[in-house]
């Protein structure tokens, strides 16, 4: 199964490069989000998969899963989803203000000249 | 804190004071308040003058960085002693001479003497420094100090222009010299200059000898203004002319000639040091005198003759360091280029500074230095001529100035180049004293230049701004002294005969001296050549328009001020170019650079570390519906990149994060699968509303190009995560901590849910900052929503 997760998370990164790299915004937004699954599915992989019961207690099983990535992945969830959110409303004020999602236009000055 | 550093600090100290002392006594000129300090120094370090000479050297220390071996140490020995007189004691005359040269109405005198001051106690350091650390802090201080007094008038472009380019020249010198200081320290443990002597032995078969070696000869050749790196120091004559005179002349374009002088009993035990010096000196000394002749403004003529004879000082003492690998057969032979060196140092000091302040006397009393506009002046300018012709017939070597003596020291030192034995001299040692005599007939030329074409041939009033007169009695009394000496040490040069002995003594540790130096020494060859000198001289200058033509045949493309014009002009426009050339602005660009590293460097790690394995014993089994999600999730993810619209994306984006929140149910993660489903709707609802609100212009759904670069890096991206990956659950090294988790969940922490526990007990400090960082986002919304600055402006 580990291994087989390993090929998802490599498509699954590959998706997100290629989305990162495109010209639209908000497609570079929806490649984060990508890439920030890929991440946590990661973690949860490389911790090992199904090794016992839920990590609770209650269960009273032999095995139980390995706690401390659920709870790294759980802390990783709610910053990604707080920086896309600032994320996305940032791209929405760009819009709003510069009237284009289009990342080719929205250069800086001429620096050097 | 002995009284030799208070000696060195006092300039220092005293240019703190100087512009107060300005603002108090605006009526008085500066000058006069520093006049005292260079006087005073030069009283105290001829006192120790007879010490010195009887061979006692002194030494004081202050701790400064003791732990690095870094000491203010002071050595004070016939060179530094040498030295430090000169600095004084011209410093004293350029004082003085300044105070009638600069106008106190109209320059800022305040300046000009806080920059001097801080020269005079730089130079000062340089040359009583024992340690080289504080040697080279000193040098870097006569650099900057001479970069200020380059641009004194920083309005003009020229003087900007030549600050910035000795600047340039002598910081990269400079910096190259520390090189040699750390490896010198790599190879002796020591930054004592008189420890790292004792060590030469040893230092000269060091691997890293013949690097520092070069690096010491890079920060002295670019100091002292030697070929490739004289071009300088014609673009430093924008300074004032004392300025000229003092660093320019007699003092810091001579730190390269102390340096080379105090590191000979180091470095000289090997032939590279002896040809170097010796031969880029003789070619400084040809080169200078031959590019001298051509020019027509007097400082520039200055400036070239500095170089050349700066040449023949640094040849002489390459030369004369042959003499340390003949310790017992007639050690005297050779030592004759080093007292000849000595000798010379001192001479040019004398009629180089004269000359100079003669040049600044008549660019003041006429307002030009143009060779073209002046001539007849002999009689207007009785002593002013009188110090040009004693200043410039010692520089051409005339009897019975004190230039001939060390002129006919310098051939007999040039002679002897053939007899070394070593080093292949034996046959290319005849080029010495060839190029020198053609050198020397050069010389002779531009010296007669400077006095004939200024002070004889016709009077051209016209030309002029102003009426021509002599000069006050201020401006005369430094030059005077000067050519006084000139003549002085001419007529009785046994005088500074015990000096010389002393500072060979330094140069050449461990020799016994006796330099007598004679008036006649009856007709050998140095006399010969003197007469031919003087013959081909007068010849060459008699038909001086027939020949001047060789210059214009040099094309002004290939010489060195435009190879470092050129060149500078060429780095700042590459670097120009490459800048523009990576920097595009583009965040896609910057995104292809991190992505390619990233492939670039793990990719290339795991094949170089043979990092790659797969391990399939430690695997989870699979399941029918588990191969069902991950195809679901491949596929979503996959499609998003071929969605046309973006409400297909959003969806397609939503899906792949539904089915990971499958999975985390699937892997006994509930609380992450509770989490990520809220999350995820919470985000695709947010993603509708910026889909919403985008503008009318770009809602048309452009069809998505397809990019090979892109696409490749893409899957390079994937490939390297995944091998990663496999490699790193195959590569498990050590079982998890989890375990105590597990046991200690209830009992120690008094819950059952041991995800939760984790979050707010074991590791609450991340649970924390996690909500900190929720805070920060929910404020950092709110105020781009409702902040609107540059709106508010406009309207």
């Amino acid at each position: 199964m580990e291994i087989l997760m390993s090929f998802l998370i490599g498509i699954i990164f590959m998706s997100a490069t290629y989305l990162m790299l495109s010209k639209s915004l908000l497609r570079i937004i929806v490649g984060t989000g990508l890439l920030s699954h890929g991440v946590h599915l990661l973690l949860l992989t490389m911790g090992g998969l199904k090794k016992g019961a839920a990590p609770l207690l209650g269960q009273h099983a032999e095995a139980y899963t390995d706690p401390l990535p659920q709870a790294l992945i759980l802390t990783a969830i709610v910053i990604a989803f707080g920086i896309t959110a600032l994320f996305l409303v940032v791209a929405y004020r760009t819009y709003q203000e510069l009237g284009s999602d289009n990342m080719e236009l929205m250069r800086g000055k001429e620096g050097n000249e | 804190m002995s009284l030799l550093h208070l000696a060195i600090i006092s300039p220092l100290i005293l240019a703190i004071f100087i512009p107060f002392v300005h603002k108090t006594f605006p009526k008085i000129h500066t000058g006069w308040f520093l006049l005292p300090l260079p006087v005073l120094l030069f009283a105290y370090f001829l006192s120790f003058l007879s010490t010195t000479i009887n061979g006692q050297t002194t030494m004081e220390t202050l701790a400064w960085i003791p732990t690095l071996g870094i000491n203010f140490t002071v050595r004070l020995d016939g060179l530094g002693l040498l030295f430090a007189m000169l600095i004084t004691g011209i410093g004293a005359l350029v004082v003085l001479y300044s105070i009638y040269y600069l106008s106190k109405e109209k320059e800022k005198l305040n300046q000009f003497y806080v920059y001097l001051l801080l020269f005079m106690g730089a130079m000062l350091g340089v040359v009583l420094s024992d340690n080289l650390i504080v040697l080279y802090a000193f040098w870097e201080l006569t650099s900057f100090s001479s970069f200020l007094l380059i641009g004194y008038w920083n309005h003009r472009e020229r003087s900007r222009y030549g600050a910035q380019k000795s600047m340039l020249i002598t910081v990269f010198g400079g910096l190259s010299m520390l090189g040699g200081i750390i490896l010198l320290y790599l190879m002796t443990g020591t930054f004592s200059i008189s420890e790292a002597i004792v060590l030469a032995d040893v230092i000269v078969n060091h691997e890293l000898f013949t690097a520092a070696l070069l690096c010491f000869l890079l920060g002295a050749f670019t100091k002292s203004a030697q070929f490739p790196f004289h071009i300088w120091l014609p673009d430093a004559m924008e300074a004032p002319t004392p300025v000229s005179a003092y660093l320019h002349s007699a003092t810091m374009v001579k730190a390269g000639i102390y340096l080379v002088a105090r590191l000979t009993p180091i470095f000289a035990l090997s032939g590279l040091w002896i040809w170097l010096v010796a031969g880029i000196g003789i070619l400084t000394l040809f080169w200078g005198s031959f590019n001298a002749v051509k020019h027509t403004d007097l400082k520039g003529i200055l400036a070239y003759s500095t170089i050349s004879q700066l040449g023949l000082i640094m040849s002489l003492l390459g030369l004369g360091a042959a003499s340390l690998h003949y310790s017992t057969i007639d050690a005297g032979f050779y030592t004759v280029a080093v007292s000849a060196a000595v000798f010379h140092l001192l001479n040019h000091a004398t009629f180089k500074g004269s000359l100079f302040m003669m040049v600044g006397i008549v660019d003041h009393e006429t307002g030009t230095r143009d060779i073209r506009n002046l001539g007849g002046l002999m009689t207007i300018m009785p002593i002013t001529f009188t110090i040009a012709i004693i200043g410039a017939f010692s520089m051409a070597g005339l009897p019975p100035f004190n230039g001939f003596l060390s002129k006919e020291m310098f051939f007999t030192g040039m002679l002897r180049a053939q007899e070394i034995g070593f080093f292949n001299m034996g046959t290319l040692g005849i080029l010495f004293p060839i190029i020198a005599w053609v050198a020397s007939v050069f010389t002779f030329i531009y010296s007669m230049i400077i006095v004939f074409k200024t002070f004889t041939g016709k009077f051209q009033p016209e030309k002029l701004k102003v009426k021509p007169h002599e000069a006050p009695l201020g401006l005369l009394i430094s030059p005077v002294i000067l050519v006084s000496l000139v003549v002085i040490i001419g007529l009785f040069p046994n005088l500074v005969a015990p000096l010389i002995n002393t500072v060979m003594a330094s140069i050449l540790p461990g020799m016994e001296f006796d330099v007598h130096i004679y008036h006649w020494h009856g007709f050998n060859t140095e006399l010969f050549m003197t007469i031919g000198v003087i013959l081909a001289g007068i010849l060459l200058y008699k038909f001086m328009p027939k020949w001047t033509g060789v210059y214009t045949r040099m094309p002004e493309r290939f010489s060195f001020n435009s190879a470092y014009d050129n060149g500078l002009a060429a780095i700042q426009k590459g670097a120009n170019r490459f800048t523009n050339a990576y920097m595009t602005n583009s965040i896609r660009t910057y995104l292809i650079y991190i992505f390619a590293f990233f492939i670039f460097t793990l990719g290339t790690t795991l094949i170089v570390k043979n990092a790659f394995t797969l391990d399939t014993s430690n695997v989870a089994s699979i399941h029918a519906f588990e191969v069902v999600l991950v195809v679901i999730i491949a596929v979503g993810s996959i499609s998003i990149l071929f969605a046309k619209s973006r409400m297909t994306t959003i969806i397609l984006l939503g899906a792949v994060g539904y089915s990971v929140s499958l999975f985390y149910a699937i892997f006994r993660a509930p609380d992450l699968a509770l989490t990520q489903l809220v999350i995820e709707t919470v985000s695709v609802a947010l993603f509708l509303l910026v889909f919403y609100h985008l503008p009318k212009v770009s809602r048309h759904e452009e069809t998505r190009q397809f990019k090979m670069g892109n696409a490749i890096i893409s899957v390079g991206v994937g490939v390297v995560v995944t091998m990663i990956a496999l490699s790193a659950h195959s590569g498990k090294a050590f079982d998890s901590i989890s375990q105590y988790y597990i046991e200690n969940t209830y009992k120690k922490a008094a819950g059952e849910n041991m995800v939760n526990v984790i979050l707010v007990d074991f590791r609450g400090f991340d649970t924390l900052f996690e909500i900190a960082v929720l805070a920060i986002a929910a404020l950092g919304i709110f105020s781009l929503i409702k902040l609107r600055l540059t709106r508010g402006k406009e309207q």
